[in-house]
């Protein structure tokens, strides 16, 4: 079971960045030339591949209970980030994440930009795919790596993660345009609720607590979660109309 | 020193985000919850507890500026 939830949410974590990376590669391949673009997110690729190669195995080295102490925090308070985003998405808040209109944004702006040639590369092009792919992909490899030395098994995050690559990249080459049917606000929402769980679990038993039935309490954790989730998106919806 | 700013800055913005009290608030949970473990109390209930109140005052402060 904690296996699945650990693909599982190493894949939607996944997913979203690469969707929104996609974009990114898109906006800088379609207005600078795609060598650029290719060629930034080769090398940002090349540069997250070393962080998790680098940092996975560093962490082996530190004691499981710090370790979920340590990974747990910084997951809820991720994990809290992404929830709070997703409940005011959800409720009518904030605008919902939309593919098409950032896909316009940066083209718009890569096709002003001054064009300037370093190592024969179109720099703003390059530049654009590599910050974009390395800034979604941090938090791919944070995801990864944190979610597999906690659970002692890298190999299965980073499983989640290929998956969720392969798929995003061939429906992306298919495409050659911005995965904007992906239901990225819900798999948001998704991800924030998983990445919240699994931070409330690791962290209270890296605290020293110990959860009645072990693993067997991850799920009703979820379940807890789900339920505040849907509860307060209800609540806003509710009270957002009443003030209309 | 402007990049080690920028480079703390990043990563503050990456995990803390922009209500800083949510993180600040997970941080204190857990502190109470280590100090209860050591005082013989097994509180696996505060985390789940102290999540749903950060997330209540995190989305009101949120939706008080957005009314």
């Amino acid at each position: 079971m904690t296996s699945f939830f650990l693909v599982a949410s190493a894949f939607l974590a996944s997913a979203v960045e690469f969707v929104e990376a996609l974009t990114i590669v898109l906006a800088a391949g379609l207005t600078r030339g795609w060598r650029s673009s290719l060629t930034g997110l080769g090398a940002a690729t090349v540069t997250l591949a070393a962080i998790v190669a680098a940092l996975g195995p560093a962490l082996k080295l530190v004691p499981l209970s710090a370790l979920r102490l340590v990974v747990g925090a910084l997951l809820l308070a991720f994990g809290l980030q992404w929830l709070r985003k997703a409940i005011l998405r959800a409720s009518g808040y904030k605008a919902l994440h939309d593919e098409d209109e950032i896909f316009a944004r940066e083209a718009a702006e890569a096709r002003t930009a001054a064009s300037e040639t370093r190592a024969g590369l179109d720099w703003y092009g390059f530049t654009l795919a590599f910050k974009g792919v390395l800034l979604e992909g941090l938090e791919v490899a944070f995801i990864v790596i944190t979610f597999g030395s906690t659970q002692g098994n890298l190999g299965l995050a980073a499983l989640g993660a290929g998956i969720a690559l392969v798929l995003v990249a061939t429906v992306g080459v298919l495409v050659r345009a911005p995965l904007a049917r992906v239901p990225e606000n819900t798999m948001k929402f998704a991800v924030g609720v998983m990445l919240t769980t699994f931070g409330i679990f690791w962290s209270a038993e890296g605290a020293g607590a110990h959860w009645p039935g072990n693993d067997a309490a991850l799920p009703v954790v979820l379940a807890f979660v789900l339920l505040l989730s849907f509860g307060a998106v209800t609540l806003l919806r509710r009270r957002r109309l009443v003030f209309a | 020193m402007k990049r080690i700013v920028a480079f703390g800055s990043f990563w503050w913005d990456f995990v803390v985000g922009d209500d800083w009290r949510a993180a600040a608030g997970v941080v204190v949970a857990l502190g109470i919850t280590a100090l209860l473990v050591w005082a013989g109390v097994d509180a696996w209930w505060l985390m789940p507890a102290a999540t749903a109140a950060i997330l209540a005052i995190s989305l009101a402060r949120a939706t008080a500026t957005r009314q």
